[in-house]
């Protein structure tokens, strides 16, 4: 069996935007190595031979043809879902990339 | 230590389709905000992306106008970020398996005379990836607005090798892209507008080196003079970094036009950790071989060897065809004339002068956007035009009057002569008695030339073109006054 895999918790809660507790990090953080590890299970076993496939069903070509425009929502209805909008914008913080 | 520049760049091209590439909504430039939106532009939870096959075939004709490969198996990744622009939280793209594969673009390299043909040399392509446009996002004083219109709008990204040297370079291949894409159909490639928007990555070697060196990204660049001036400030800034002992750091900067200079961006290595894997929601797409053959079957000429056609087979000098082909609409017209009367360089100065500056008069848009389409003239009111003149019936002189006339009323040039009376005017017996009259009535002009002043002549020809309203042939007059002052 291979080392046992890690995760950089403080890595990857950045990643995703998320604030935790030390508490949460040492939780979580054993919870996605137990996840990792179970990946190692799976690459344990031996695929030679097999094709590789992006999809769990072998199905391609699944298309809209026609290129017809269908309805649209009615800028009221996205800014309801908004926590602020102004002037049909949703309105966030201010980002500078 | 002298240096030589890389550059690479990455070009966003919006598929002219009518509904977004995931989902039917439909896409115009210029709507009202947040009125071209539904559930799966948002993101909304539950909802599925379906993908838009007229996206995948245009993506494919430009990719064989490119001299790409198209791939036999492509799927979709997820690309995820957070930015507000992006309401999934990550943008549906291709990694790995892209819809093209490599490709090369001619350019020519301007040449400094001008008036004369420049270096011609290919670039190659590495791919073009098939992905969506994320929202608009307006930075505001205290906030941030997000129109959500151009989120999911099919988008082509061709991304080249580090294969130019110099921001002539650069620019010579936007514009050689552009006509390329325009010709095809698949973009009106507008800047102004975001139908086609360039990245430049730019990497400094000494001169010889293999090894490249760091290189930069620059984003922002919304016109080709910004490319030009960008690449250009970028390599000037890494030469120096390098000259000073320093090194270049690898990083996004952004071009700030008004001020000519860039910034760093983020350099952060984490910005670019996108975890990318495969969509579950998209099925592969394998492209059939036959449509790739009947895509490339229906191509059009390229814009290149449409302009060594014109200067071989209708002996066009290189200043007519450089304005004529990289413009597939007035290239066409042009041909098109030829079939009401074969008289090719006549014609064609008329297209590419008199058509083109007429058509600039009226437009607002300048000379890169005309559309001969919106005028009142075909193809044939040019060759007919052309007949009159070549068969004499008509001077050029009166043909620029015929032209003015049809162009603002849309008439052919032979209604327009008979109803005016512009008939050129071979009538020796009428002609001779104005002659007779403009040499008696200026014997200053007359004994002028006969001092040896050739151009005095002139001042008698004018009475008589004006007494005939242009139509006498000047040739003939002009022997006639000699004549008849030797004569005399």
């Amino acid at each position: 069996m291979s080392e046992t895999p890690h995760i950089d918790i403080d890595y990857v809660a950045n990643l995703a935007r998320i604030e935790l507790t030390d508490e949460e990090k040492a939780k979580l953080g054993s919870q996605l190595d137990d996840i990792l590890g179970y990946f190692d299970k799976l690459n344990a076993v031996d695929v030679s031979g097999v094709e590789p496939m992006a999809h769990a069903h072998a199905v391609t070509n699944v298309w809209r043809e026609g290129d017809q425009p269908g309805p649209v929502f009615d800028p009221e209805v996205l800014m309801q879902m908004a926590p602020e909008s102004r002037e049909n914008q949703v309105v966030v913080p201010k980002v500078v990339e | 230590m002298d240096y030589e520049a890389t550059i690479g760049l990455e070009i966003h091209v919006q598929i002219k389709t009518r509904t977004k590439m995931f989902t039917a909504a439909p896409y115009e430039y210029g709507a009202a905000p947040n009125t071209l939106t539904d559930a799966v532009v948002l993101g909304l939870p539950g909802t599925l992306p379906v993908l838009n096959h007229a996206a995948i075939e245009k993506c494919a004709q430009l990719g064989l106008m490119l001299g790409c490969e198209i791939a036999e198996v492509c799927k979709w990744d997820r690309k995820n970020y957070f930015y507000p622009d992006s309401p999934k939280n990550y943008q549906l793209t291709q990694n790995d398996q892209p819809l093209c594969l490599g490709g090369e673009v001619e350019i020519e390299l301007a040449d400094p005379a001008r008036n004369a043909a420049g270096e011609h040399r290919w670039v190659k392509l590495n791919r073009i990836h098939l992905e969506e446009d994320p929202g608009k996002l307006t930075h505001e004083a205290f906030d941030t607005l997000i129109d959500f219109n151009r989120a999911g709008v099919p988008l082509a990204e061709i991304v080249t090798e580090p294969d130019m040297s110099s921001s002539a370079e650069a620019v010579a291949f936007l514009n050689a892209l552009r006509n390329l894409i325009i010709y095809a159909g698949i973009s009106d490639c507008d800047m102004e507008k975001g139908q086609l928007r360039c990245d430049a990555n730019v990497s400094l070697k000494p001169v010889g080196s293999t090894e490249l060196g760091t290189r930069t990204e620059m984003k922002n660049l919304n016109s080709i003079s910004n490319v030009k001036a960008a690449i250009e400030y970028e390599i000037e800034r890494q030469r120096d970094v390098l000259e000073s002992g320093n090194l270049v750091v690898q990083e996004t900067r952004r071009w700030d036009v008004d001020q000519g200079i860039s910034f760093s961006l983020r350099s952060k290595e984490e910005a670019h950790d996108y975890r990318y894997f495969p969509d579950p929601d998209l099925m592969p797409v394998e492209f059939d071989r036959n449509r790739v053959e009947a895509l490339r079957a229906e191509l059009p000429e390229r814009p290149f060897d449409k302009q060594r056609r014109f200067e071989q087979e209708y002996g066009l000098p290189y200043t007519v065809t450089t304005v004529l082909c990289p413009n597939r609409e007035l290239s066409e017209f042009f041909e098109a004339a030829l079939e009401t009367h074969h008289s090719p360089k006549l014609i064609a100065n008329y297209v590419a002068n008199d058509l083109l500056r007429e058509l600039a008069a009226g437009s607002e848009h300048g000379a890169q956007n005309l559309k001969v389409s919106a005028c009142q003239l075909t193809p044939a009111h040019i060759g007919t035009l052309a007949k009159l003149i070549d068969e004499g019936v008509i001077s050029k002189q009166i043909a620029k009057e015929v032209f003015t006339e049809m162009f603002a009323t849309g008439e052919l040039p032979d209604a327009i002569v008979e109803k005016k009376g512009l008939k050129q005017s071979n009538d020796t017996g009428e002609i001779e008695a104005l002659c007779r009259e403009a040499i008696a009535g200026n014997e200053k002009a007359v004994n002028q030339y006969k001092d040896g002043n050739e151009k005095a002549i002139n001042a008698l020809k004018g009475p008589v073109m004006k007494a005939t309203k242009g139509k006498a042939n000047p040739a003939m007059l002009d022997e006639l006054l000699k004549k008849l002052i030797d004569e005399g």
